[in-house]
């Protein structure tokens, strides 16, 4: 039993406890360059200023925020999206120099009284897709950022020897600083320069401190993520969020940046400076009353955080087990949320933002850990969420205490979970088919379930082991997946559509084979396959919602849109709809929560003192959603062709998937294709296979024609002149490129719809040029 | 820090009230130099439909303690659960949480305030309706539920 009301400074951890000669670290420290600032006050959510630094030149400078960038691109994303369409070229690759990381916030960011308002939006060109990749992250970083006097940090150039930025918000300074004797490696990285910053030795000045820092791993992988501290002053560690996806940890280390710290001296719940602070507390008590009330009953995020999936998506046959092959194991009870749940530590305000009571951000404290450097350390893990949890079912390990391994190493080496994960995977499954062996791998014997052998690759990545697979392992699916075919080691065809990448990035973890709406979300996305844009697959096949083309496209088109307005305000998308009101289903649209989007309208008001409606809201998203598309094309991707996506992720691709779920595919076969019942059970499965095959395949195709045309796209993907006009973008530099593009398309015959139409059956318009009327 | 046995809390004789609310008055001069009482106080006397009065205040269970994200609440030496209004961030996941709504926020400003068993109300009740009581901390305590499923 839990006792519960431990005073703050009473609460221990059995954690490995560090002595460090942190003076000594910092007398190595040698100032590159320095800015002293005048802090502005944040007004209305906005800073209203950017603050830009150049490595290479050690050039620091601040830049102005326009009422007019604030109307185009209202703050976050849209903001990273606005600086990196200024500072790149079209062909600024991830290590090119004039590439950029960006981390911003957005004007919602930093309110303490709605759950899930403290998140930072990153950006850069990714090593995986050669597009900008976004990934938002937890943490303190933003708000201190903000508060600190900045909207958003845009980072240029390369140092040359690694550097710590430190934006000090107390002293108004910013400095370039070298850090010699500091660790890489987060876990300890960010507990030493939080102790090392925070103005006195305590918890409350080292909650004031958060640093941005990526790993050993970063450094050697295209899979290197962000790790975002957030001080933890009862567990007294520098507790970690991570902004995964596309290689940001990459760049980052690519720069030769070490860590970025952000301290403030005081922030209170009205540093945003809120139009109408009366109407956030109301509406931010509404929902801590409703979370305490229904989250037990609804997702038990306050008990196990976001691991409460894994026992659905095993229910649903979604679960990706020995790398999506399966949607469900017998194992995977070993694994569900009731296990982990044994092992955290509880009764801890678990946000990683002030003020989420929501508090997925679950932990377990003292963790022993079992190989590599830190083997026999006790350490914190945060988390691990469901994504994680899942990469152990891809990968065939069901044991909690590997899981949790996988988890820290991934963590404190600068590693994302999920293209670590996946990506693995697909190797093993390559390795069960011989066309990976031992030889081939470097001596690691990656089968199905060797979760010491996974580790070991992690910890090789991390050394810069010149072995040839690791080199190329690390890179990710899409890089292996040439690799095996050049060398002829096995079918072509089979390694493509078993790699689950798409775009270069790997996917996260849900299996979408039954769910057409939902590869549409994985495949039809900007940055890659992430299920930050949509995720559809209950609306889609258990409620079977959404049955019509038209219908998975409006799907395709608003929730994109609304789930691209988090990333916009520097807000978590979970307190949407992962808690809901108890008449939600009663509601004309309960997958839309209406009662929530009210609260995000109502915030949005009552900070920024604008008057916008939900329609605005969702306008606000197109602008940015639409303008990152174009950038995509302007860097030589954003068409249809980029928009694949493995057959892995549509349907059956080898005869024991078909087997395992032969009843499903069979009925199909009759019920949806109109094959006789007798003809089917005749039929060798190849025959199955390749008939299910060209008929999913052409399913998504249709789907993406309806997607398209519902977004004002042209057939080939790219966003058409006119519909960026009717959004109030109106850059002539943009719309000149994307006419300029889309006249290349109609010359090599590409604007034409590509669904097999049949009988009955008829694309989303016949007019082939259809963006040109009026 | 020796840890609290017990705390005075507040009890209420509801035949006794007359529903004067001096007690409001009394509780919001402390915490506000006002005496308006109402949203301004932390005690609260509710006319029920048949008449009668009711009470609404803090019980000092302190499952508020643990909710804080940065700390600012605590059991003091005498047991009362306090917020360190310098501390709070305003966040209102006390407010949210509290089972009996005895965390309380006014529009004067964005942190919460409490019944910290003072004894003013007590004292400018005209009918003696009101009384602090000294009760064990552990028959009080109610610690944020954490129980997997409910």
């Amino acid at each position: 039993m839990v006792e519960g009301q431990i005073p703050v400074e009473e609460y221990k951890t059995a954690n490995t406890k560090h002595r460090w000669d942190l003076r000594r670290m910092l007398s190595a420290h040698r100032v590159l360059a320095q800015y002293d600032y005048k802090r502005g006050q944040v007004w209305r959510g906005y800073a209203n200023r950017t603050l830009y630094i150049n490595l290479s030149s050690n050039e620091i400078r601040e830049k102005k925020v326009s009422d007019e960038m604030k109307k185009i691109f209202t703050g976050g994303r849209g903001f990273g999206l606005k600086l990196l369409w200024d500072s790149i070229r079209p062909t600024t690759r991830w290590n090119s120099e004039e590439n950029e990381l960006v981390i911003t916030t957005g004007p919602l960011c930093g309110i303490t009284q709605y759950p899930g308002s403290g998140k930072s939006l990153c950006l850069t060109v990714s090593p995986a897709t050669d597009i900008i990749c976004d990934s938002n992250v937890g943490g303190f970083f933003g708000p201190y950022l903000k508060f600190a006097g900045f909207d958003a940090l845009e980072i240029q150039g390369k140092a040359k020897e690694d550097v710590i930025i430190v934006i000090d918000g107390e002293n108004c300074r910013v400095t370039i600083e070298t850090a010699p004797f500091e660790e890489t490696n987060s876990h300890l990285l960010a507990e030493q320069l939080t102790r090392m910053y925070a103005s006195e030795d305590n918890e409350l000045s080292r909650q004031k401190v958060s640093v941005v820092s990526a790993g050993r791993g970063a450094e050697h992988s295209w899979w290197g993520c962000l790790n975002f501290s957030f001080w933890d002053i009862r567990r007294k560690v520098a507790r970690m969020k991570q902004a995964g996806r596309g290689g940001l940890g990459t760049v980052f280390r690519d720069k030769k940046i070490k860590a970025v710290v952000a301290k403030i001296d005081h922030f209170d719940g009205l540093s945003n400076n809120p139009a109408d602070p009366e109407k956030l507390a109301e509406i931010g008590t509404k929902m801590h009353r409703e979370i305490r009330d229904l989250d037990r009953y609804q997702c038990n995020m306050r008990a196990v955080g976001t691991g409460h999936l894994t026992e659905i998506m095993d229910a649903y046959d979604l679960l990706p087990v020995e790398n999506y092959r399966f949607g469900s194991s017998q194992k995977a009870s070993r694994i569900y949320s009731t296990e982990f749940y044994k092992l955290f530590t509880k009764i801890i305000p678990d946000g990683c933002w002030h003020g989420c009571t929501l508090s997925c951000s679950k932990t377990v404290d003292a963790f022993t850990v079992i190989t590599g450097p830190y083997k026999g350390e006790r350490v914190t893990v945060d988390g691990p969420e469901y994504e994680t949890i899942a990469c152990g079912a891809n990968m065939g390990i069901f044991d909690p205490k590997w899981i949790l391994e996988f988890n820290f190493y991934c963590d404190t080496y600068g590693l994302d979970t999920i293209s670590t994960g996946t990506s693995i995977a697909f190797y093993m499954e390559m390795y069960e088919y011989g066309i990976l062996n031992k030889e081939r791998c470097d001596g690691l014997e990656l089968c199905f379930g060797n979760a010491e052998a996974a580790l070991e690759l992690l910890h090789r990545i991390a050394r810069g082991d010149k072995g040839r697979f690791i080199q190329i392992a690390s890179k990710g699916v899409r890089r292996v997946k040439d690799w095996l075919i050049k060398n002829k080691w096995g079918d072509k065809q089979l390694i493509e559509d078993a790699g689950m990448e798409s775009k270069g990035l790997e996917f996260s973890e849900y299996v979408t084979k039954e769910s057409l709406a939902m590869q549409g979300g994985y495949g039809l996305t900007l940055k890659g396959p992430q299920h930050d844009e949509a995720w559809l697959i209950f609306m889609d096949m258990v409620n079977n919602a959404i049955p019509t083309f038209e219908d998975k496209a409006e799907a395709l088109h608003y929730f994109p849109m609304w789930r691209t307005w988090f990333g916009l305000n520097g807000l978590c998308k979970l307190p949407w709809n992962d808690i809901e009101p108890a008449d939600n289903a009663k509601t004309d649209e309960p997958a839309k929560v209406p009662e929530h989007v009210q609260n995000y309208v109502d915030i949005f008001n009552a900070v920024t003192g604008w008057n916008v409606d939900k329609k605005e809201l969702i306008l606000q998203s197109e602008r940015c959603y639409n303008w990152q598309r174009a950038m995509n094309v302007w860097m030589g991707r954003g068409r249809r062709k980029d928009d694949w996506i493995p057959y892995r992720a549509i349907g059956p691709l080898t005869k024991m998937e078909y087997l395992s779920r032969k009843e499903r595919y069979d009925k199909q076969l009759v019920e949806k294709l109109g094959y006789n019942k007798k003809e089917v059970e005749k039929m060798s499965v190849e025959k199955k296979i390749r008939i299910l095959y060209n008929y999913r395949r052409d399913q998504y195709e249709k789907l993406t024609d309806a997607v398209y045309y519902r977004r004002g796209w042209t057939p080939n993907g790219i966003p058409t002149p006119q519909k960026m006009k009717k959004l109030g973008i109106n850059d002539p530099r943009m719309l000149k490129m994307l006419q300029k593009k889309i006249e290349e398309d109609e010359q090599k015959g590409l604007n034409i719809w590509r669904g097999k139409y049949r009988k009955g059956e008829k694309p989303p318009t016949n007019d082939p040029h259809y963006w040109e009327k009026p | 820090m020796a840890k609290p046995k017990t705390v005075r809390i507040l009890r209420f004789y509801g035949e006794k009230c007359t529903g004067c609310l001096e007690c409001e008055r009394a509780c919001s001069m402390v915490h506000f130099r006002t005496r308006e009482g109402g949203d301004k106080s932390a005690i609260r006397i509710i006319k029920e439909n048949d008449g009668s009065y009711r009470m609404n205040v803090c019980d000092q269970c302190g499952l508020c303690i643990d909710m804080c994200p940065v700390g600012a609440i605590y059991r003091r030496e005498n047991g009362v659960v306090w917020l360190d209004r310098k501390v709070c961030i305003g966040c209102q996941a006390c407010v949210g949480f509290c089972p009996i709504g005895g965390m309380r926020r006014s529009s004067i400003r964005i942190e919460p305030f409490k019944c910290i068993s003072c004894g003013s109300c007590v004292r400018a009740c005209p009918e003696d309706a009101l009384e602090l009581v000294e009760v064990e901390v552990e028959d009080v305590k109610e610690v944020v539920y954490h129980k997997l499923g409910v």
